[in-house]
């Protein structure tokens, strides 16, 4: 059997199946309903099986289509970082508010990707970001928690 | 019915009906275009504004707003593969490579008139069909049902091409357990949450769809962006091309659309299936019908693989209706947002409201085919402006298209904890994109997910735990006698090309 990164991914899918099947069997149902045809944990079990049936099969038949990916191509670096910036976005956007975690958050990633027309830049994420909170909290009535721009008496 | 015909056209044709079309329309245009706000959204926007109409007015911009929203939600598939609603994620399959080929204005064009075509013919089918299609949607069962949802996820063997069914098998599997987590919806027991309270409500469709195309797309752009054979993709990226459609590609979308248009409309009228099942129905019935060559182009900008979807899914909207207002069952969770409203307008609708309140049944009808027009219009002519959108460059680009996802899935929840399940899931699908896992699988087991349970729990508890359920009922037996033929069928390709 030729080993492969699909070969490796299936066998990670199997593992997760089993391991999906067993927390599937963890499930606690009430206990009329322990016998019943169909309870909570039915469908879930089954999806257990027909992850480790078909992983099972990817893994033993032969791969004809060996998907080769070339990783010194691949920007790891850059991805990371955007990655990085948005977990920190994901973080701070509740406790300091939509406005300025946006904003910052588009300016932060147009310089990590390379941009520097600092016009563009600025007017793509402050100016934009407020245009699109008026769009979504001031026409369509979408509420926006914002605690940066409630402190400072923007919004009420 | 002439009488009825005549009512309607009257009450839609009122120039406050005709400018509510229109105002429906063009919001819902906009609001489908951003991705995580689809036409479930759009029309809950719409509802308290529709109370300071008559009934009819009311429903009549609401049906604006559905078409234009589902017409956005195409229009940010093609152009940035982020489908904002499940009824347009098959659109993004061809639209999108074709938008990468620099024929971004042709695919909208050809999104445009697939779903003029494809609105107008099932409104003609529902005017004449409507009453007698409500007794045949009566008659599906849950065995019915269940299998039905075989079918559409086994037609994932049609999307992925040669060695790629178990792949696909592994993503339809990966969906279902997404869709697994969280109460059950009988018992409310909590399962795969791991006791972490976030979960309990399970994962949404708009963070799973966002994570797994919207973000995705955008890291995979990224990561790829020194890869020599993705670098002519990103320089046609900013090229519109025309939004003329020659004789050829007119040639393929006649053939397309009255069968996708159809299937489109009879999926529609089943209760609880609507537009997502219809448009993947739909492609995955094209690509078994055309030529071996064309099916070859499936999935790399084809004429058919971007027709059939928007042919369909316009299709279902219409034939959603018939159950909403015939039989009172919502076809999609749009029109339960829709039923709602009905109901709070003091219109209770059942078989007899075309009899009750003809002016409300006929003048939707009417008003649907008049929708149909005002959106070509209004759309045609802005296909250059919208599809400007790829002309930005990728470094701005990209945070857009994060950003957009962040704040869908942020206006929904206020939640942290979604937003990194978004970029968690986001992050693996990037992976197995790179080693062509297929996502549309995915998303589509997971919307299917909680019905097929709930259709699955009731066969069985109704047959005692027995599975003869499935082969019990005709219907039930053909339909999973027609799975069964996909996947030999499938079988036999696959060996026929081996050897």
């Amino acid at each position: 059997m030729n080993i492969n990164t699909t070969k490796i991914i299936s066998l990670l899918f199997f593992i997760f199946s089993a391991f999906y099947l067993y927390t599937a069997y963890q499930i606690q149902v009430f206990a009329f309903d322990e016998n019943a045809p169909f309870n909570a944990r039915t469908f879930p079990i089954y999806l257990g099986y027909a992850g480790l049936f078909f992983s099972g099969l990817k893994l033993i038949l032969p791969d004809p289509n060996t998907i080769k990916v070339d990783h010194q191509n691949l920007e790891y670096k850059k991805t990371g970082i955007l990655i990085l910036i948005a977990i920190i976005y994901g973080a701070t956007i509740l406790k300091v508010g939509y406005f300025l975690t946006t904003s910052l958050f588009l300016f932060a990633s147009y310089y990590f990707l390379g941009e520097r027309r600092w016009i563009l830049m600025f007017l793509l994420s402050f100016p934009f970001v407020a245009a699109f909170m008026y769009l979504l909290h001031g026409i369509l009535d979408i509420y926006l928690r914002d605690p940066f721009l409630k402190s400072i008496g923007v919004m009420g | 019915m002439i009488e009825g015909i005549l009512i309607g056209l009257t009450t839609a044709l009122t120039l406050q009906n005709i400018l509510m079309v229109m105002v429906g329309c063009f919001f819902g245009t906009i609001i489908g275009m951003l991705p995580g706000l689809g036409p479930m959204t759009a029309i809950a926007l719409m509802i308290p504004i529709t109370y300071g109409f008559d009934p009819a007015t009311g429903l009549i911009l609401m049906a604006g707003v559905y078409y234009g929203a589902v017409f956005g939600g195409s229009t940010s598939s093609i152009l940035l593969n982020a489908p904002g609603v499940p009824g347009t994620v098959a659109t993004s399959f061809d639209g999108y490579p074709m938008a990468q080929q620099g024929k971004a204005g042709k695919a909208l064009a050809i999104a445009a008139w697939s779903s003029f075509a494809g609105g107008t013919l099932s409104a003609i089918y529902l005017l004449f069909m409507a009453p007698s299609l409500s007794k045949v949607s009566l008659s599906f069962r849950s065995p019915d049902y269940f299998a039905l949802m075989i079918l559409g996820l086994t037609a994932i063997a049609a999307f992925s091409s040669k060695g790629q069914f178990l792949k696909a098998m592994m993503m339809v599997v990966l969906g279902l357990m997404l869709a697994s987590v969280g109460q059950d919806s009988l018992s409310d027991i909590t399962r795969f949450t791991f006791d972490n309270m976030n979960l309990t409500d399970g994962i949404s469709f708009v963070l799973v769809v966002m994570a797994t195309f919207a973000m995705s797309e955008a890291l995979t752009i990224i990561l790829k962006r020194n890869d020599p054979t993705s670098a002519a993709k990103q320089v046609s990226l900013t090229e519109l091309g025309s939004i003329r459609i020659n004789k050829e590609e007119r040639t393929k979308m006649y053939k397309t659309i009255p069968r996708s248009s159809i299937i489109g409309f009879l999926i529609g009228v089943l209760p609880g299936a609507g537009a997502t099942i219809a448009s993947f129905l739909a492609y995955g019935m094209e690509r078994n019908v055309v030529s071996d060559e064309e099916k070859e182009k499936f999935g790399k900008g084809s004429v058919n693989g971007l027709s059939a979807p928007e042919t369909a899914n316009n299709a279902a909207c219409s034939g959603s209706f018939v159950p909403m207002l015939t039989l009172g069952i919502p076809g999609s969770g749009t029109t339960a947002v829709m039923l709602g409203a009905l109901l709070g307008f003091g219109v209770q609708p059942g078989p007899r409201l075309y009899m009750t309140n003809p002016e409300i049944f006929w003048s939707i009808i009417m008003s649907m085919y008049i929708g149909m027009v005002i959106l070509l219009i209004l759309n045609l002519p802005l296909i250059p402006y919208i599809a400007r959108i790829l002309a930005v460059p990728k470094n701005y680009l990209i945070p857009l298209i994060l950003f957009f996802s962040v704040t869908g899935i942020y206006v929904m929840s206020f939640n942290n904890f979604d937003i990194y399940l978004m970029i968690g899931i986001a992050i693996v699908a990037t992976f197995l994109r790179l080693y062509d896992f297929p996502m549309p699988p995915l998303i589509l087991a997971f919307v299917l997910g909680g019905l097929m349970e709930e259709n699955l729990r009731r066969s069985l508890l109704l047959s005692n735990g027995s599975w003869e359920f499935l082969w019990d009922r005709t219907l039930t037996a053909c339909i999973l006698a027609t799975t069964i033929l996909i996947v030999v069928w499938h079988i036999y390709k696959t060996f026929k090309k081996k050897n």
